[in-house]
């Protein structure tokens, strides 16, 4: 009470009107923010992944709900099957695909590859979003399952190729984090089913893991690494675990997927269990991934 | 001695203070404007909607102050909404746009005793993208059955708060963007009723 003469009350009061006046349009801001802070929502994590597939394999992406993805993959054949064809580029497997989402969560899709004339339908599901806010989940989980029906017309093997015996069966969790705007990792457990293998010597079922990473290098260009990792009792002699490496290129409505990998097909059944490529004796096909989104239900 | 200026400054305060809770009568609030903005050019049209902007107004003082989750922008293209968080508005770095300034040419009176729509101008600073810009923006107010209904078109270069446009798409988004506000905003009780 001693300091506060007269004088030095007029002031203090004088101040605490200016501040008052002064600081009050900030004050309204930060009481806003403070309020809005406090009802701080659970935020799902946007575009772990640019596309729905990594490289060859399926990403935690969905298309999103009344989204359809016109997906089209190329591979060409290895660098080094020589000048004589075009290091690669006279040879060529593709594979069409649609895939729509039927909600945020749910995608079904369909494709066809030529590689063995074979169809493939999946279904895709977003089982847990990676999130901020209150109680946010640390990851991203989509499960896929799907099936491949090869269409090849068999000749003089000695027994009926018969629908079952043309059936694979996928199922794969994909677990990814984006831990950076700028840097996702994927972890992917899959097992491939197959009714019929083609020796004695293969598995039916094969068990393997995928990993995969993206890390963007400006906005619209990421660098793209992916390799499935067979577990031991499926790691067949004489075949290979698919490794790939890319760069993903993204335009207005297009996402362009360039990519070197060690594997010849598109999907899981002839990826994971069946790639034959040395990467690093140059058994390297080089490919892209288009695709295309089209809005057919208006998200407004 | 001391004690007999402590009296009128005491006195000084609760004025003051009388004063300020008063003030919390005219203040109004809301967490659901609308806030959507619409892009033209020749080759695509484009829009998105917020349903999420949070704003408090003070009639009294003049003041107002919104502030808008990037992430509550919807867009007709899921694809086109990722674009817009992730390389346009970058709304991991910059989650919110606000606003802060005052009213001018309010007439309160008027407000108060009749539902009529008063043209106002509101100036202030306008953050979006981590950059602030300072505006006037022309708008309306109007206190319709106890609510302040707040209305304002105006337009946003996005060259002006650092959004980058890449050539490929230079033609696709507009130069100006336009967009609208529009709130209901109720009235907060007194600071007294709630400690």
């Amino acid at each position: 009470m001693i300091l506060l003469t007269p004088f030095r009350c007029l002031g203090l009061l004088g101040l605490l009107c200016y501040a008052h006046s002064g600081l009050a349009q900030d004050n309204l801001l930060q009481g806003l923010e403070r309020q809005t802070a406090d009802s701080t929502k659970r935020e799902p994590v946007a575009a772990t992944f640019k596309g729905t597939r990594v490289i060859n394999g399926h990403s935690v992406e969905t298309p999103g709900g009344g989204t359809l993805i016109f997906l089209i993959s190329h591979r060409f054949g290895t660098l080094n099957s020589g000048a004589y064809n075009f290091f690669g580029l006279d040879q060529a497997t593709i594979r069409l695909g649609l895939e729509y989402g039927i909600t945020d969560r749910l995608a079904v899709g369909i494709g066809r590859s030529s590689l063995e004339k074979t169809f493939d339908g999946f279904v895709k599901y977003r089982a847990l979003r990676q999130s901020t806010g209150l109680g946010a989940a640390p990851v991203s989980v989509t499960l896929l399952g799907a099936t491949a029906l090869t269409s090849l017309r068999y000749t003089n093997e000695g027994f009926d190729h018969t629908l079952p015996r043309r059936l694979t069966y996928t199922w794969q969790a994909l677990v990814a984090r984006k831990f950076t705007p700028g840097l996702s990792v994927q972890v992917s457990p899959t097992v491939v089913h197959r009714n019929l293998v083609d020796t004695e010597s293969d598995e039916n079922d094969v068990y393997a893991v995928g990993f995969a990473g993206r890390q963007k290098l400006t906005k619209r260009l990421a660098l793209t690494l992916e390799y499935f990792y067979r577990l031991p009792n499926s790691r067949t002699t004489g075949l290979r675990d698919a490794l790939a490496a890319g760069i993903d290129i993204e335009t207005g409505g297009h996402v362009f997927q360039l990519h070197v990998t060690n594997s010849r097909g598109m999907i899981e059944p002839f990826f994971v269990p069946r790639t034959s490529g040395d990467f690093f004796k140059g058994d390297i096909y080089f490919g892209f991934n288009v695709a295309r989104n089209f809005t057919l239900k208006s998200r407004l | 001695m001391n004690t007999s200026y402590f009296r009128p400054l005491l006195i000084g305060w609760l004025l003051l203070g009388a004063h300020w809770v008063q003030a919390q009568d005219t203040r109004y609030q809301t967490r659901t404007g609308v806030i959507s903005f619409f892009s033209s050019s020749p080759l695509e049209d484009i829009e998105a909607r917020s349903q999420q902007a949070s704003a408090v107004l003070d009639l009294q003082t003049s003041q107002l102050a919104f502030s808008i989750p990037i992430r509550s922008f919807e867009f007709k293209r899921s694809l086109m909404q990722e674009h817009f968080n992730e390389n346009y508005l970058e709304s991991e770095r910059y989650p919110k746009a606000t606003f802060t300034g005052r009213l001018l040419e309010v007439n309160l009176p008027e407000l108060r005793e009749t539902s009529k729509v008063q043209t106002v101008t509101a100036e202030g600073d306008l953050t979006i993208h981590g950059v602030t810009s300072r505006v006037r923006v022309p708008g309306t107010v109007q206190l319709q059955n106890g609510q302040l209904l707040v209305q304002a078109t105006f337009n946003v270069a996005p060259a002006d708060y650092k959004i980058e446009i890449p050539a490929l798409v230079r033609d696709h988004i507009a130069k100006s963007v336009q967009v609208k506000v529009r709130l209901t905003a109720d009235p907060i009780q007194t600071m007294a009723s709630r400690p």
